[in-house]
């Protein structure tokens, strides 16, 4: 048989550490921390890309990613002050825009993760059985727009622990601290959001063979 | 006893996969997947799409109104707070 190589636990978090921050953005926290409202607007400059590519991940939409945005550097310059480098700076904002989308979505009164319910074996079975009963290989085929979307729609809890994981990187303990859920939960809720998106890409018509 | 005398089924192989996948343990040894050609393609899956999720979503840029906005709403906060400095 082929080898199967194992499913990587984790993505490489993008954000260096603390030591490896430039001495120039370094400068820039520091004279933000002071009150210097260009060197916010630096900090601004910098970091805006990831972090509304972030909340546009996170909640689908631009509308709301502009709003989790907004919030978040809102709550960096209230905070900014407290950050004491324990962490990179990147790290640090990363995971304050985390908790600005996740209150955000606490508020909107969405169930994030039904964490009973992913503990529960599955009545139909059709999370073991079902799956693996087709013969269907997605491997090499897949459609990086068709990904996207299968992703957009998944259920906002399977998304949350997916995005988290496979695209921005944490590891499990890290997101069950975030989202005040167990590892094993966490690990249940990636493999079933895994699993959604295999059967919604199975279900899309097949392309023709890529060259 | 051996896996072998008593082989995993499908539906236990795939119940344990969660914790197997998410503690990173290599799977291409384990004893069902010697046999089971509808686990490998589960688990190839399974990996081509953690795989691909990698390159998905790219870095976007927001709107340039963004910094307007969030500028904005500094400055109301600190009128709000510091009263005299709000009106520099």
């Amino acid at each position: 048989m082929a080898a199967v190589p194992p499913i990587a636990d984790s993505a490489s978090h993008a954000a260096p550490p603390a030591s490896l921050l430039n001495p120039g953005e370094a400068d820039l926290l520091a004279n933000a921390q002071a009150g210097d409202h260009r060197a916010f607007a630096e900090l601004y400059s910098l970091h805006k890309k990831r972090i509304y590519s972030l909340c546009m991940r996170m909640v689908g939409n631009a509308a709301e990613a502009e709003d989790m945005t907004q919030e978040t550097f809102l709550q960096l310059h209230r905070k900014i002050a407290t950050f004491r480098g324990d962490s990179a700076f990147s790290t640090w904002l990363h995971r304050l825009a985390i908790n600005v989308v996740l209150m955000h979505l606490r508020k909107k009164g969405l169930s994030l993760i039904s964490m009973d319910e992913a503990m529960e074996p599955d009545p139909k079975g059709s999370s073991s059985r079902g799956f693996g009963a087709r013969d269907l290989s997605l491997s090499g085929s897949i459609d990086r727009m068709a990904l996207e979307q299968a992703v957009s729609d998944l259920p906002a809890g399977y998304r949350l622990v997916f995005v988290l994981h496979d695209i921005e990187g944490y590891e499990h303990h890290e997101i069950a601290s975030m989202l005040d859920c167990s590892v094993g939960n966490s690990k249940s809720q990636l493999h079933k959001a895994r699993l959604t998106l295999r059967e919604t890409l199975h279900s899309l018509p097949r392309k023709a063979a890529r060259p | 006893m051996t896996e072998e005398a008593n082989p995993m089924t499908c539906h236990e192989f795939q119940a344990q996969l969660p914790e197997m996948i998410g503690s990173g343990q290599s799977l291409a040894a384990h004893a069902h997947l010697q046999h089971c050609a509808l686990c490998r393609a589960l688990l190839a899956d399974l990996e081509t799409i953690a795989e691909a999720a990698h390159s998905i979503f790219p870095i976007v840029e927001p709107p340039d109104k963004l910094w307007k906005q969030i500028e904005s709403a500094i400055k109301k906060e600190k009128a709000a707070i510091e009263p005299d400095e709000g009106k520099e």
